[in-house]
């Protein structure tokens, strides 16, 4: 694997010596800018230094997503942490390993072919020579830039790559105190922030003696502009003064925000810019035999972390050091930086984990609240802790989207021309996006930093409302319209998948209307228009371990799905097992994946298994309420989520060839899981439920319409 | 008003003075230092601080400390050498971890009172947990293997 062009992580952070040290006898540090979500990156990365620097895993001391000293690697986000960041530390350390024989080779005279390394020690025709990497480290310049030209291992040649290593962060997860929740310090202050209900409220009353009478005189009240937080070292009485705060505050203006926005229809009510129109192909020659059309939905999704977000700051001699589970060290510091008028330089942020992060919650914004209440009391560590409710409420929320299919097929069924129509507010608003702050409480500062331009994440980088808007079948021609929201009522950002949840639904149940449409089997039918041989693998896997052929037991529908994530990450094709009374229970799921070479089998199928579960949740239960200019949906009561009791048995096997680069894993299931419960879900009632989420009453709805 | 109780966590007894509004959960994690017990929602409706008392599960968030005056209590941190823990490890049950503490803990209060669950005594009892990534599979087949190890049968 010798890549014509360096993966961006390595183009931006060059010099060898950004990725690997040598600092102590028999120890080797490794850099990564990629942080861990709970995917298990770093037991990942630390697998891909092992095998290519030919040491044992037990000698690396990694460090991850530190703007003191990793590399800038941008965000931990759209599955490119392996295929990007990984790809990069691969070649790192392959080239690391190469200039340890160069230079071993010129200390002992001898050719390089004759060597080899063995955990770190040089050996000459199998023997040992008495050099190590510690001692020829200072023979090599690695302030030098990497080439990114020494090979890489082969397949046959992997000894760590490729298999399952035990998560490096788990054992501390397991009775210990790993997040930074759990931080401390002899100086530390509780704090408690209160937040907008939403875009462009103002604080106009604040009972604050009732808060500091309930604080019983520990907690004192920190206010700059609109942003008013309490603080204290008793971390119980700043949180009942808060409540008590919470309970009294008003709040007045603002976007209007009511039960309406719960269902995504509202998006074509709302102005767009003018539609941007993408086309491949040209139509077929011929008439249709017969039209398709079908819109489909989804509404505000919420990351509904199962620890609120968290962030600690310390401002001390003119430098504020931030903790967070931000997923981009580098972009929340300059953020950070930028909204509170210092220089960048002045500011270290440092990752520290969190409950797990399926895309932009509000870890950045809790930071950022800890920065602005460390400002105002140098010399103190800051926590702050957002509630439950917050977390529900005030974060960044998945984008609504609306998503009309329409087709032309000829006699045989097959589609002479394709529409995909796509209406959805904002994918990004990350600190940085579009080139503004875009943290929480910047908006409630006295001089609020501009707020940029909305705009969608580029096509480039794989979209955001459009991610997954083409498919791979084989279509002579494919339009893609884009009407981009730009003012949703509320926040929106990336939440796992992006665009390509919404529309991997719409599609892989669209491609289920067109198969019945033409009379065919929706295998067989996705069979017909595909040539790809890796998505005809994944498809024809997922169809043989699942039985396809043979009915489901009874009482059971079937349905299936495919999609390559972003059409550049793994395929995935599965299919579900449902029931429907009156509710939707899904029995079992069956996943082929194709990622190429994969680093960690299991925690590449932990990956793959928990975004099934999870996007089985946000189609069957998931919808963001709204009620008297407020989220309503803030608890786990009124924002219900799958339980123990409710989630499948699944079946996972990865079939891709080793010799294939890696491809990222992560959000390749949560499109699929929707569209084959759909598809299993429409076979069971005779009708196409199209709105998420597939619930009860939607159900009672298209049996009564039927 | 504050006051001076006595928790017995993991069998160490501290003596503490608290609020009469004090919830267990900050009696835990910020005088004792035991930091395993998480918070997640303060409504009883996740299962993140879910600790034992007397060895029944309790919500840590909203039980009053002074109402575990006296009380055993056990806490994430007192499973080290319990097969639960080698258990979890074994079946790399988790992704975040970040429920895995009140997890643990109603999976130890049900294998105090078996060693043979059923699964679908294993769901129930996990039932009042929410795990947002999708572990849930994994998490059962832990507390089987657990129960195996306790019943002798693996390792």
């Amino acid at each position: 694997m010798i890549p014509n062009t360096l993966p961006s992580s390595l183009a931006d952070n060059p010099r060898l010596e950004q990725w690997i040290g040598f600092p102590a006898e028999g120890r080797v540090a490794v850099r990564t800018g990629k942080v861990e979500l709970g995917q298990g990156i770093l037991t990942a990365m630390v697998q891909i230094a092992a095998e290519e620097l030919e040491v044992d895993l037990s000698r690396l001391d990694l460090a991850s997503g530190d703007t003191r000293d990793t590399p800038n690697e941008g965000f931990t986000a759209g599955s490119l942490s392996v295929q990007i960041g990984g790809v990069a530390l691969r070649l790192v350390c392959a080239e690391v390993r190469s200039l340890m024989l160069d230079a071993a080779a010129a200390r002992l005279g001898c050719p390089r072919e004759d060597l080899a390394v063995e955990d770190g020690r040089v050996l000459q025709d199998g023997a040992a020579t008495g050099l190590d990497y510690w001692a020829l480290a200072g023979d090599l310049d690695l302030t030098r830039a990497a080439t990114g030209m020494a090979p890489v291992k082969s397949p046959a040649q992997l000894r760590t790559l490729g298999t399952d290593v035990p998560r490096t962060d788990l054992p501390e997860k397991v009775g210990g105190a790993p997040f930074i929740h759990d931080m401390t310090a002899p100086d530390l202050l509780h704090a408690r922030v209160l937040h907008r209900p939403r875009k462009g409220a103002r604080l106009v009353a604040l009972d604050e003696a009732a808060a500091l009478k309930a604080g019983l005189g520990t907690v004192a009240l920190f206010r700059t502009g609109d942003m008013v937080a309490l603080v204290g070292e008793d971390e119980s009485r700043v949180h009942l003064a808060f409540e008590r705060l919470h309970e009294r505050a008003r709040f007045e203006g603002g976007l209007a925000l009511g039960p309406e926005h719960a269902e995504p229809g509202f998006l074509t009510g709302l102005d767009t810019a003018a539609p941007r129109i993408v086309e491949r192909g040209t139509p077929a020659a011929g008439t249709a035999a017969q039209r398709v059309t079908a819109t489909y939905s989804k509404p505000f999704l919420a990351h509904g972390s199962i620890g609120p977000s968290c962030g600690v700051a310390r401002y001390a001699d003119g430098r504020l050091t931030v903790w967070s589970h931000t997923q981009g060290v580098f972009p929340l510091r300059a953020a950070i930086a930028r909204a509170l008028g210092l220089a960048p330089e002045a500011v270290d942020v440092i990752h520290r984990q969190g409950a797990g992060c399926y895309g932009h919650n509000g870890a950045d914004d809790a930071a950022f609240d800890a920065a602005i209440v460390a400002l105002g009391h140098p010399g103190r560590t800051v926590r702050v802790l957002w509630t439950r409710a917050d977390e529900m409420g005030v974060a960044p929320f998945g984008a609504p989207m609306v998503v009309t299919l329409d087709a032309g097929l000829d006699a045989q069924g097959r589609p002479l021309d394709w529409t995909i129509d796509i209406r959805s507010p904002t994918h990004v608003d990350r600190p940085g996006a579009n080139g503004g702050v875009n943290l929480l409480s910047a908006e409630a500062l006295e001089t609020p930093p501009a707020r940029p331009t909305p705009a969608d994440f580029p096509d480039a980088l794989g979209g955001g409302a459009v991610r997954n808007g083409f498919v791979l079948y084989d279509l002579p021609q494919q339009k893609l319209v884009h009407h981009f929201v730009p003012d949703a009522p509320a926040r929106t950002s990336s939440m796992r998948g992006l665009g390509a949840f919404a529309n991997v639904f719409a599609l892989e149940s669209f491609m289920d209307e067109l198969a019945e449409a033409a009379g065919m089997d929706p295998v067989a039918y996705r069979l017909s228009l595909m040539s790809d041989p890796r998505a005809r693998g994944v498809i024809m896997e997922a169809a043989r371990m699942c039985d396809w052929e043979t009915p489901p037991p009874d009482g059971f529908t079937r349905g299936f799905a495919f999609s390559r994530y972003k059409n550049s990450a793994a395929y995935l094709a599965m299919a579900v097992e449902v029931s429907v009374e009156e509710e939707v229970r899904v029995s079992r799921a069956w996943c082929a994946v194709d990622g190429g070479l994969v680093v960690n089998p299991d925690g590449a199928i932990n990956q793959v298994e928990g975004g099934v579960i999870q996007a089985i949740s946000w189609t069957l239960k998931e919808q963001v309420m709204f009620a008297d200019g407020a989220v309503s949906s803030n608890t786990w009561e009124t924002y219900p989520i799958l339980r123990f009791s409710e989630v499948p048995r699944i079946e996972t096997r990865l079939i891709g060839d080793p010799a294939h680069p890696p491809l990222g894993m992560g959000e390749v299931s949560q499109g699929p899981t929707a569209a084959a419960i759909g598809n299993a879900v429409t076979a069971a009632l005779g009708a196409r439920l199209r709105h998420l989420p597939l619930t009860r009453d939607r159900i009672m709805q298209a049996l009564l319409a039927d | 008003m504050s006051l001076e109780i006595t928790l017995i966590v993991n069998g160490t007894p501290s003596c503490l003075v608290v609020d009469e509004t004090t919830p267990l959960l900050h009696a835990l994690r910020n005088m004792l230092g035991l930091r395993a017990s998480r918070f997640g929602c303060g409504q009883e409706q996740c299962g993140a601080c879910m600790v034992l008392m007397d060895g029944k599960p309790t919500y840590a968030c909203s039980h009053l400390a002074m109402d575990a005056d006296a009380r055993v209590v056990e806490t994430a941190e007192s499973l080290m050498g319990h097969p639960l823990r080698a258990a979890f490890l074994a079946e790399q049950a988790g992704q975040c971890g970040y429920c895995l503490s009140g997890i643990l803990m109603s999976a130890k209060a049900l294998l105090d009172r078996t060693q043979s669950p059923s699964r679908e005594a294993i769901v129930a009892a996990l039932d009042p947990h929410l795990c947002r990534c999708g572990a849930h599979e994994r998490i059962i087949r832990a507390v089987e293997r657990a129960a195996a190890m306790l019943r002798g049968e693996a390792a």
